[in-house]
């Protein structure tokens, strides 16, 4: 399993030649192109905006001012997990050919789709940078040292619940449906539309033990609020708790491997 | 895993490899005879039924998710298979559909694991087992090019150094530009065929893919493969083209079932595997004729029956050319079976073109009769009569026949070209009338190891002047 974990490091090449061909063939064809991975996030801060402040103002927590900033600090990384794990839990499927017919590194494939999204996460930020510029709302600079961190801690955790899911889904093919149902669940269970000061006693500690809380309201610290980043000691917890995670999902995954080019 | 991180370059910590390189210093003669080697490899396929599309979550709620991840069959794809192929030799794998062909190859080629045994390959590999599996069907040819050269483990430097043989090769120039699914089969095909090939493997494995292309693409790789051949590469190859490892291969292995029923020399082992592909057919054919001459007779049984007469068309001779099997007569003189035996007399479904044949029937009369004749007719598959005769047409004059007889119809050579033929055999007297007629109810099949075509061969010899040669 070492062996091959380092191997990892030799097929950087293939893995930066995937992740463009991904991103190429994303939106090839397509009239707005790359557009798309703009507009994207866009449209759907515009969702939520119109239902929380037209729709439901009620909802709309008085406290969080500008409420659209906020949100868009927790929809544009929860973007890059949900559509990483949709995308990697099926990657070993679609690859069938890949794994069936030539000598190919199975674990890149999940990889590769955690990383291409993770790009399309980067194509969305000048957009939150033009919202922060507009709501005249700029962040803390020492608190960014730390976006570069929370994004690492996402990385290893996505990758980590991106494998496992990979291999375990070759095998239980209804985990794909399992997880949209779950990852909607997690949304919400997740302070994206809602912030985690507002959830009452009870809640909170559950919250707590839902590991995108932790990266999500990193995020939000490191943006939104004004002052010191309050959360980072649950922060590098969760990142060291990742890279367990990410060392189990690849013992599975490295342990599984052999069934693949069968069962798939 | 180890050839794999091999096939991306920095080799320098595996050992297997030093060794290779190390070999490679001290020259060829020092290096491992074989390039291949598998021994006492078995492979065994898990099935699973029902219980393996069980919800996880059911698995989670009864707590056995081991048990259904443990297989309700195996299935043995290949059972203690050995074999070395030579450095630098061309190996050939034969078989039928199913035999494990395929299986072995993907065993070398490092994609599957054996269940027990081992498998041992020297030097890099490339695999020709699906053309193209890498291809994305959205980007341009070129751009796939790169991306399935980095996936058979050259770097973006030998991509571009090899870039132009590869679109030369694969005759692709004016579309490489061109997204990959605007490719005709044959074009995509052909360039998967290009990147694999531009590898430049010490190993080549080639799971039937002479059969892409047009002739010109096919004649091209055999030169490829025979230029590998000259550098000293291994070469293994896959194929149902018996002709092609006889004129190639060193050496051949015939697999049946998973296991390996002969190896050695190429002409032998074709001609084992011929042997008993011979037998199957024989098989079919013998099971083919006992089902038609079956069903024939118990629907003239069932019409008999209903009718009260003999179920016959209105002219017989008018539909002679119209095939469809059969059986009709009034049985007073009944055919109680017929065999078709060969040279050596045995009873045979398989011949070979200028080899004797004898139709052999036994009939029965139920009553003293001087009116009867016997007749055969040979049809092809297309239905066309081949020949047809009986003992009236050729002027014998009926006397006397009584209770069980025999009659044999003999050909001294069977001068037709390979094809399967139906028989027809009957008793009728001398104005038609039939006793027992069986239309093409007698299936067997003619081989033959020339291609001519048309329905008779007739005995020939080819003749020159004495300034046309032709080699030996």
């Amino acid at each position: 399993m070492i062996a091959n974990l380092a191997n990892l490091f030799r097929y950087r090449g293939l893995i930066q030649s995937l992740v463009a061909r991904e991103l190429k063939a994303r939106y090839r064809g397509s009239v707005l192109g790359f557009f798309w991975s703009f507009f994207n996030p866009l449209l759907l801060l515009t969702i939520y905006s119109f239902v929380f402040t037209v729709i439901m103002p009620g909802l709309h927590p008085p406290d969080i001012e500008p409420f659209a900033l906020f949100m868009f600090c927790g929809i544009l990384p929860w973007t890059w997990f949900s559509s990483s794990l949709i995308e990697a839990s099926s990657s070993l499927i679609s690859g069938g050919n890949l794994i069936k017919k030539v000598l190919f590194p199975a674990e890149v494939l999940p990889i590769v789709n955690v990383l291409a999204n993770m790009v399309h996460f980067f194509f969305g930020l000048p957009i939150l940078v033009l919202f922060l510029i507009y709501y005249r709302h700029p962040p803390d600079p020492t608190d960014l040292i730390w976006f570069p961190v929370t994004v690492l801690v996402q990385l290893i955790f996505t990758t980590a619940l991106g494998l496992l899911l990979a291999a375990l889904t070759v095998h239980f093919r209804d985990l794909r449906d399992i997880l949209s149902n779950l990852l909607t669940l997690w949304f919400f269970a997740t302070p994206i539309i809602y912030s985690i000061q507002s959830a009452p006693g009870l809640s909170k500690r559950v919250l707590d033990f839902n590991p995108m809380t932790h990266i999500i309201v990193s995020y939000q610290e490191i943006l939104f609020y004004p002052g010191q980043i309050g959360h980072w000691k649950w922060l590098l917890a969760m990142g060291a708790a990742s890279i367990v995670l990410f060392l189990g999902g690849y013992w599975v995954f490295d342990r599984l491997r052999d069934s693949f080019a069968e069962v798939v | 895993m180890r050839r794999l991180s091999d096939a991306f370059g920095d080799t320098k910590d595996t050992k297997d490899t030093k060794d290779t390189k190390e070999d490679r210093n001290v020259g060829v003669i020092e290096a491992p005879v074989n390039a291949i080697e598998l021994t006492n490899v078995s492979k065994i396929y898990r099935k699973y039924t029902g219980r393996q599309f069980a919800t996880l979550k059911s698995a989670l709620l009864q707590r056995s998710i081991m048990r259904d991840l443990q297989p309700d069959e195996t299935f043995p794809a290949l059972s203690d298979v050995s074999f070395q192929v030579r450095r630098g030799s061309t190996y050939g794998v034969i078989g039928r559909n199913g035999s494990g062909k395929s299986t072995a190859l993907k065993l070398v080629a490092g994609i599957t694991k054996p269940t027990t045994g081992t498998v041992r390959v020297e030097g890099r590999i490339s695999a020709l087992i699906e053309l193209g599996a890498g291809f994305h069907p959205e980007i341009s040819g070129r751009e796939n090019v790169f991306i399935n050269g980095i996936m058979l483990g050259l770097t973006k430097r030998q991509i571009q150094q090899r870039f132009d043989e590869i679109v030369d090769f694969a005759e692709l120039r004016e579309f490489i530009d061109a997204p990959v699914k605007t490719y005709s089969s044959g074009m995509y095909m052909r360039l998967g065929f290009a990147v694999a090939i531009h590898v430049d493997p010490d190993v080549l494995l080639v799971d039937e893919v002479l059969a892409v292309g047009d002739e010109g693409f096919t004649h091209k790789c055999l030169d490829k493969f025979a230029e590998f051949r000259r550098r000293g590469k291994t070469i293994l190859l896959v194929t149902h083209s018996l002709n092609l490892v006889e004129r190639f291969c060193d050496d051949a292995v015939w697999l049946d079932a998973g296991h390996a029923k002969s190896h050695g020399d190429p002409k032998r082992v074709v001609g084992a595997y011929l042997t008993a592909v011979e037998q199957s057919e024989e098989q079919l054919l013998a099971e083919t004729t006992a089902k038609a001459v079956d069903e024939a007779t118990r629907e003239a049984q069932a019409s008999h029956a209903g009718e009260g007469a003999a179920e016959q068309p209105a002219d017989p001779t008018s539909n002679m050319f119209q095939a469809t099997e059969g059986r009709w007569g009034s049985r007073e003189i009944e055919i109680l079976d017929v065999v078709l035996l060969d040279a050596g007399g045995h009873a045979s479904f398989v011949f070979h073109t200028g080899e004797p044949m004898t139709i052999r029937f036994r009939v029965r009369a139920q009553a003293p009769t001087d009116d009867f004749v016997f007749g055969v007719g040979l049809f092809n598959a297309e239905g066309i009569c081949c020949y047809g005769t009986n003992t009236y047409i050729e002027e014998m004059t009926p006397e006397h026949l009584i209770g069980e007889a025999e009659a044999s119809f003999s050909i001294d050579s069977l001068d037709l070209v390979e094809g399967t033929y139906k028989l027809d055999v009957a008793v009728h007297k001398r104005d038609g009338y039939p006793y027992d007629y069986h239309r093409l109810l007698y299936t067997f099949r003619v081989k033959s190891r020339t291609r001519d075509v048309g329905i008779y061969r007739p005995k020939h010899e080819w003749r020159f002047s004495p300034n046309v040669h032709f080699k030996p």
